[in-house]
This record gives C-alpha cells, structure tokens and sequence, in this order.
C-alpha cells in the first residue's frame, strides 16, 4: 500500500475537499482559509483573465441551513455597494452542489496583524473611522452586521478598509421601525446565538432580538482593542460603545465616529469631559506646526520692535 | 496493488450497506462475522501497532506481539458487544480497548500462557516499522491524535490505491496521474495547469475537469469507508467532518 507522508496527506485531505470547478469559468489556485460557513479560494477567472476569491460553503447540499446562509450574504453584499464592502461578482452552485459566490480578491492582511504595525494612535482610529463608515452605511440600508471583530475586517496596501463576512448579517425591515425608533428584525432565527463572545453584545448572546446598537458594541470593542490602553478619552468612547444597556450606548454609529473624530481634532469628547486645560493641550499638540511658526512670528515681530525702539 | 496483508481482502472489499460493518461484526454467522472483522483490522491495524510502538514505547516485536492479540481478541465472538455508538466513536473506543489491554500487566501475562492457542494474522509489519520511521514522532504529546492521524493515513492509502484500480479499470489513468502529481508528491503544485497540459497532451481546461473527477472519486471512496468504519449516521458525519472538512446532506 503507498505510504502517504504527513504533507502528503494533508493535501490529500484538502484536495477531497476541494471544490468542484469542472466546467466553471474558474480554475483552482489555492486555499485562502476556512471559516465556520465554508472555506475561501484563490481562484482565476479564465474569461476576464483575473484572480477572484470564491467563497464555498462546505455542505454538498444546495438546500442546507449553510448553503442558505451563503446566499443570504451573496445577496445582502450585493445590495451594499461601497469602498468599504467587498464587491459581489457571481453566485452559483458548482457541480458537487456546494452553493458559492464569487467576489473581489482582497490583497492586504487582516486588521489585527495590520494593527500591530501602526506606530501612532492617530493612524489606528483613522482605520477604525473607515469601518464605521462602511457600518453606518449598511445601517443606512437597515443591514447589521453582528460578527464585526478584526478577523473580519481587511485593510488593502493602500490603507483601503474592507468589512467582510457578513454571513450572519441581519436585514430590518425599515416599514417596520417602532414608535421608540429601534428597527424589528425580519425573519430572524429568534433564539439562535450567532457571533463570537468578546466582541458580541449581551443581548445578541442571550439571543435576543437586536438592534443596530449590537454593532455599536462590537465597533466598541474593536475601538478597545485598537486602542491597547494608551488614550483615556478613547478609553471612555470605547466604554460607552459597550455599555452592558443597549440604551447607555451611542445611538448610533455615526455618533460613536464622531466622537472618535472628534478626539482627533481636539474638539470636545462626549462621553469623556476634559477640563479646558487638557483640551487646549491636544489641540496644541495636534497644531504644533502652525503654532510654532505663529510663535517664531511673535518673538520676531517683538525683537523687531525692541531694536526699533532702541 | 501489492497488498501489504493478506486480510481485508481485494480492494472492493467493503461492504455496500450502511453500517454493515458493525452489524456483521455482531452476527450469529461465523463467516459474516469474521468477514467484517478482516476489514476493521485491515483499517486498524497499522495504527494500532504504530500506536502501541509510541505510546506504551514497546520495542518492535513486543509490539507485533500485543498488535496480534489485540486483533485476535477482536476476531472472538462478543468483543464489539460493548461498543456503543452514542457514547464514543468506534476509533476512540478501540484505542481506549487498546490502552487498557496492554496496561494491564496481568493480560500480557495471560498473553505469553495462551500464545500457541492464538489465531495468528499475517500483517505486515515491516512495513508498519518503515513508516514509522518516515514520520515525524519526536514529540507526539497527543497520543490520541496520533492513533487518529496514523488512522486517517490508513484511510487515505487504502482510499488511493481503490482510485488507482479504478482509474485503470476505466482507462482513466490520466486522471489519477494528475491527482499523484498534484496531490501526492511534493512540488506539484507549483506547476501551472498550463504547464501539465502541455505535459500530458491537454487542454487546460481537461486539467480542470480531470483533477475535479479523480478528486470526486477519491471523497467518494474515502466516505464510502467511513461509513463502514462508523456506527451512526451522526458519528459518520463527525468524522467526514474532521477528515475532510466536509457538511454532508
């Protein structure tokens, strides 16, 4: 019998595994990675000659509980074209009746390990600011996200911010939205515990219905792990964001940016009060150029004058 | 196909009905019941002595030794009764009769006063040992993923060599050469299917399209074992899960 070596067998494992692209338009690369859903390939695009990523849900069944939520994300992405939102190009069946979808490839690395190479604040919440604007746009369009956490999120060599996963994003129905102004979920598994703790809000952990402040949360949380301790004023947006009451939070994204925008123009923090003191030192320090050359300005204008008046 | 045992029989040796494995393994009939038993051991048996080997550190010949009498207590009427389904897998259950059958010094005593009266197998473990020596052991600090990877490799060589036999029966010989170079040595994949057209005479596509058939045929043998090898359907999925990573319908 052929003995099989350990690498051997793992691409023995793997290549069971792999997708059926017989007859496709696209042509297996490789394996990019594997998620709870399914797994994601670098594959090419033999028509329009480009490499794109398939995502594939690993049931052989086109009608499984997986496969459906495939198609739910499909066609949710689809609906949410924006810089910040992995564009969707194709979805289909593949022969071995393994439901897939076709979308942009994203080259860059995964917030985390992207994190860990920005030197200063400034450069982290600038990267957070673009995912609350990809965020605030699917809530616009009455889309949550709920799995939001720096696995799923992408940043491209150019500083381009990619949210991605949103399997088990929720659509509101907007018709439906209440006199206290919080949105009804629309066929929802009412009960059913998606998402990943640490980064998930209480209620969506006790399996609850939520609103779009369990995004809050988890941007709360993401805002906390970019931060690693070292702003107090960010510190406290981030506490407000994942407060244990969904009403002791922000209302909304937007408001959760703005403050986080606010901390980088050295304006006033909602949900940290500084003394004026303190203010005026951020501002001074994010306007250190200016100030300097206003200052050298001053102490020349006064030589100027003294040796006038001598 | 060198056959490195003489049990377990030709390469289409497994049984076609669900569980059947299991249930022949319990029949009233001698023959049924020896049956399914030399395909359970021609899967088991090279992961039991090279676990025997690594885990209880014996020495080569006290390991074929107690490999034997393992399997010889499994070819006696009764052994599977206790096996039960919900509780454990059937790989878990026999590694778990496997650690308590050699740690139990009183049995190897038993062993070397009942050795004439027992049923000798003829397994080949020579060619256990040389693979041993092929694998990285030097600090397999889970014993239990040991048991389940050298089972796994047991699984997928068996799985090959039903392939190769297929494809030749069917003049398909192209199709499981593209798997070997792809998928068994090293450096295939390095190769673009551009490249192995050219090589074979092929259309890119038909790479494609070859690849995609011998893969499809070796999932469909790989779970056509597995569902002898387990008890329940729940099981079965369980472990097309961990071995292949696959949700099946």
């Amino acid at each position: 019998m052929t003995f099989l070596s350990d690498s051997a067998l793992d691409r023995l494992r793997a290549a069971a595994d792999a997708p059926d692209l017989s007859g496709t338009r696209y042509q297996l690369i490789d394996k990019l990675g594997q998620g709870g859903m399914g797994g994601v390939y670098r594959v090419e695009d033999t028509v329009l000659h480009r490499k794109v990523a398939l995502k594939i849900v690993s049931a052989f069944d086109s009608g499984s509980e997986l496969a459906d939520r495939l198609l739910h994300e499909a066609r949710v992405i689809a609906q949410l074209e924006h810089p910040g939102i992995v564009p969707v190009h194709d979805v289909g069946t593949l022969p071995d009746g393994r439901v897939f979808y076709a979308m942009k490839l994203v080259q860059g690395q995964r917030l985390d390990h992207h994190v860990a190479g920005l030197e200063t604040l400034a450069e982290r919440l600038r990267v957070f600011g673009k995912i609350c604007e990809a965020v605030s746009f699917a809530h616009a369009r009455g889309v949550l996200h709920r799995d939001l956490k720096p696995q799923n999120i992408m940043v491209g060599p150019f500083g381009e911010v990619l949210v991605m996963d949103w399997g088990i994003s929720k659509v509101l129905g907007k018709a439906e939205a209440n006199s206290s102004g919080e949105l009804a979920v629309v066929g929802t598994n009412h009960g059913t515990v998606l998402g990943t703790p640490g980064f998930m809000a209480p209620e969506q952990a006790r399996g609850e219905n939520v609103d779009h402040r369990a995004d809050v949360f988890s941007l709360g949380a993401l805002l906390h792990f970019m931060n690693s301790g070292t702003s107090k004023a960010i510190a406290a947006i981030s506490s407000k964001a994942i407060a244990e009451s969904p009403g002791d939070r922000y209302a909304s994204v937007h408001d959760l940016s703005k403050d986080v925008a606010n901390f980088l123009d050295g304006l006033p923090v909602s949900a940290y009060p500084e003394s004026w003191m303190t203010r005026l030192g951020r501002w001074a320090d994010k306007n250190k150029a200016w100030l300097l050359l206003v200052l050298a300005y001053l102490i020349m204008r006064t030589l100027f004058i003294l040796w006038r008046a001598e | 196909m060198p056959n490195d045992t003489r049990i377990g029989g030709d390469k289409g040796a497994f049984p076609t009905t669900r569980w059947s494995l299991i249930l022949a393994s319990r029949s009233e009939q001698a023959e049924e019941r020896h049956r399914a038993l030399e395909v359970l051991i021609a899967a088991y048996w090279k992961p039991v002595y090279k676990y025997i080997r690594m885990r209880w550190n014996k020495e080569n010949e006290e390991a074929k030794d107690l490999t034997q009498e393992f399997f010889a207590r499994l070819l006696e009427k009764g052994f599977l009764d206790s096996f039960d389904p919900e509780r454990a897998k059937l790989r878990t259950f026999l590694r778990v009769c496997v650690d308590r059958m050699v740690g139990n010094e009183e049995k190897a005593a038993h062993r070397l006063k009942r050795g004439g009266e027992m049923q000798v197998l003829s397994l080949d473990f020579a060619s256990a040992e040389g693979e041993l020596r092929q694998i990285d052991v030097a600090a397999p600090g889970d014993m239990d993923e040991f048991f389940a990877r050298e089972w796994a490799r047991n699984v997928f060589s068996a799985a090959i060599e039903q392939l190769r036999a297929d494809c030749e029966a069917k003049g398909k010989q192209i199709h499981f050469r593209l798997l070997e170079l792809y998928d068994i040595e090293e450096g295939g994949k390095d190769l673009t299917y551009e490249e192995v057209a050219k090589q074979f005479g092929l259309k890119p596509s038909d790479v494609t399209n070859y690849l995609a058939y011998a893969r499809r045929e070796l999932r469909r043998i790989v779970l056509e074992q597995l569902r002898q090898m387990t008890a329940s359907e729940d099981e079965f999925r369980r472990e097309a899960r961990s071995l292949l990573g696959v949700e099946l319908p």
